[in-house]
């Protein structure tokens, strides 16, 4: 199985870790990994800014990178759901739905395509879960609090295989960080307040990490508790079920 | 950043300032919303409620025109007098035509989103008619002067010792008694004089039939009905898109109304009116006000099918911490921001963007509005029609200049962290940089994982 591998543009630059842990993750599993590298973004900042028409150069060169794999994975559930919902190519257009079908977010490829049920690592802390919003309403990776369905989550399934590790969600379950992309410069203030509140809740549960599918919320809520010099730290799910 | 395109950014912004106010403003709507939850948690088919009444607003709004002429049809048969407004100007004509016609000064009214979207109450009151909002809340921001924060709690913006204040101001009231029990006592007692002196009543309308030509008006306190009874002329203003089919379907819609709402089973009263009593009239007045331009824009049509019943602003975490009144708008929130830019692009261009786009109101909706997308797509046509901020169109040109090519990618992001890393400062001003001034950068790594890759693993 040739797996292609989408490392969203703020994980290259600013988290390698996390494309580390995945990359890694990805290969313990039997998969064959190949980087495009020439991959850059996958258009969503312009676009959620209301400037998809300015995003054709991003589509272009993603639509070109990815080519000949059976599936492409990426550990952000924000950057899948953009490429899912809206990637298109002039240049290349069979090829853009082709990508747009084979995208996976880390967490549900392992579960829905690997059909992993545990992973082996060992993780001795408490996290708190963080919901990310796209990749939970988006991708459907769990259920969510405002519908009256059944319960499932593909993240914290295998969260909970890991060894030591004590899972904690704060009260309000699925209430978004306020990261929301360039919502986190425009709309500074509100952003802000609802990232404050959040973290203000994981540590109502004396968390030492908080871990989710999305290092862009990660990155938010890590620049809060660096600012308040708090202790808890943030940490990429891929990180954690590569623990070792 | 004080201009029209981040109006919601600076009114949000002022009203964070207090942050105990918008704790408070945030956990009193998140309670709220759990009791909604509670609620529907109690209807084992809840989902498949939404589907349906998803589906009855489809088809309604795909027939329209059909509906309408049979709610009118049956409305006249039934002695209703029927009356069409193209506009707010229109409806606003209408029904104070027919005050001065019966020679009235002094009305009431139950709660009305329509009339406020209408400005209805400063037309009347330029026209010399005194207009008493009869819901509690309506009466209280009328009070003030203010437009209602939220679209089923109007004064939720306000507390106890706020209310204490308007009320010791316009009622007499004792000073710094915040007593609720004593407030609403007073409220009771003014009101109850208004709905005897007034003989003219205007409502809103939450259903009308097109089968049977009547419709449903839902309030908890029971001021529709005060209003109503005691007067001999009752004016309901409605919306288009307020039409259902037929009587059967009605149960749908109230079974999801109040649940959504406030985590009610029922509305308090729901009143049912077909016909007029004896020497007493009832006047319809049906309003477009954008509605048919709405309904012909595909990807905003299915905002029509609104019910009104405010739980997207109540699940909303902006709603909630922003307050409604920096939407700047009376039909606020999430509804509100997809609805307000059909009526004026320019004025409720940052509407759109006062959302995180988490998709929570889509999901509490109980007709299944995709509110979150249409909110992205809103945001797409606002920017293509230029109204835009010019640094936020030169960030995102240039943001989208430098991703689309490989290699100035690569060596903008390392000079970039050469400079995080070297020169912090130069980043670190919380009045230029949005992002600092409540939160650190990530720590700059000397390697990408571009690079990382190329040296381990190529």
């Amino acid at each position: 199985m040739k797996v292609g591998l989408f490392i969203p543009c703020y994980i290259d630059q600013f988290y390698p870790q996390v494309g580390i842990a995945t990359l890694q993750i990805l290969e313990k599993n039997g998969c064959e990994v190949v980087f495009p590298l020439n991959q850059t973004c996958c258009g969503q900042p312009m676009a959620n800014s209301g400037f998809n028409h300015l995003s054709n150069g991003c589509n272009e060169n993603f639509t070109e990178n990815f080519v000949g794999v059976d599936y492409i994975v990426c550990p952000s559930g924000s950057c899948t759901l953009h490429i899912k919902d809206h990637l298109t190519s002039a240049k290349n257009p069979e090829q853009a739905v082709i990508i747009r079908k084979q995208v996976y977010e880390l967490t549900e490829f392992l579960v829905d395509v690997l059909h992993l049920t545990k992973i082996s690592s060992r993780f001795p802390y408490r996290v708190g879960f963080h919901s990310s919003c796209h990749g939970q309403r988006g991708l459907h990776l769990s259920s969510m609090s405002e519908q009256m369905l059944p319960h499932f989550s593909k993240p914290e399934l295998l969260l909970n295989t890991i060894e030591g590790i004590t899972v904690l969600k704060p009260e309000r379950v699925d209430e978004c960080c306020g990261f929301g992309g360039t919502f986190s410069i425009f709309e500074e203030a509100v952003s802000s307040k609802m990232g404050k509140d959040r973290i203000h809740q994981h540590a109502q549960n004396s968390v030492d990490y908080i871990t989710g599918v999305d290092m862009s919320c990660l990155m938010h809520m890590e620049g809060i508790l660096k600012r308040q010099n708090s202790s808890i730290k943030v940490i990429h799910i891929a990180e954690i079920l590569n623990a070792g | 950043m004080n201009t029209t395109a981040q109006k919601h950014a600076t009114n949000a912004a002022t009203y964070i300032a207090d942050e105990q106010r918008t704790n408070w403003h945030d956990e009193t709507l998140w309670f709220v919303r759990h009791k909604r939850d509670l609620a529907a948690t109690k209807v084992p088919e809840w989902e498949a409620l939404r589907n349906t009444a998803s589906n009855i607003k489809e088809h309604t709004l795909s027939n329209l025109d059909l509906y309408l002429a049979e709610f009118e049809k049956n409305a006249l048969q039934n002695g209703i007098i029927v009356h069409w407004a193209p506009d707010a100007a229109a409806h606003n004509q209408i029904v104070h035509s027919i005050i001065k016609e019966a020679g009235i000064k002094q009305i009431v009214k139950s709660k009305s989103m329509l009339t406020e979207e209408c400005h209805l109450n400063e037309y009347l009151i330029q026209n010399g008619i005194e207009v008493v909002d009869t819901d509690l809340g309506e009466r209280i921001v009328q009070f003030r002067k203010e437009i209602p924060s939220h679209i089923v709690l109007p004064a939720i913006h306000l507390k106890k010792e706020d209310v204490s204040d308007t009320f010791h101001q316009h009622l007499g009231t004792e000073k710094d008694n915040n007593d609720p029990q004593y407030l609403t006592s007073a409220a009771r007692v003014h009101l109850r004089n208004k709905f005897i002196e007034s003989s003219l009543a205007i409502t809103g309308v939450n259903f009308a039939i097109a089968e049977t030509g009547g419709f449903v008006v839902c309030t908890n306190e029971g001021n529709a009905d005060m209003g109503t009874h005691s007067a001999n002329i009752h004016i309901a203003c409605m919306g288009i898109e307020k039409i259902i089919p037929q009587q059967k379907h009605l149960g749908v819609f109230t079974r999801l109304l109040a649940r959504s709402a406030t985590g009610q089973a029922i509305t308090t009263y729901t009143s049912h009116f077909h016909r007029p009593q004896k020497n007493k009239a009832i006047h319809v007045v049906i309003v477009d006000n954008g509605r048919s331009t709405q309904l012909g824009r595909k990807d905003f049509r299915n905002s029509l099918k609104c019910i009104r019943c405010g739980a997207c602003s109540n699940t909303c975490p902006v709603f909630r911490r922003s307050g409604g009144h920096s939407y700047h708008i009376a039909v606020a929130g999430p509804i509100g921001s997809i609805l307000a830019p059909n009526i004026d692009m320019k004025r409720y261009a940052d509407l759109p963007f006062a959302s995180s786009l988490c998709g929570s109101c889509s999901n509490v909706c109980p007709v299944k509005i995709d509110i979150h997308d249409q909110l992205w797509k809103w945001r797409q046509e606002l920017m293509k029609q230029g109204y835009s901020n010019w640094y936020k169109k030169l960030m995102m040109q240039s943001m989208a200049f430098v991703l689309s090519k490989p290699k100035l990618y690569r060596f903008t992001g390392k000079t970039a962290r050469i400079f995080l890393r070297t020169v912090p400062f130069l980043f670190q001003s919380k009045s230029l940089n949005p992002w600092y001034k409540n939160r650190e950068f990530p720590a700059a790594p000397k390697q990408s994982f571009t690079e990382w890759y190329k040296q381990n693993k190529k």
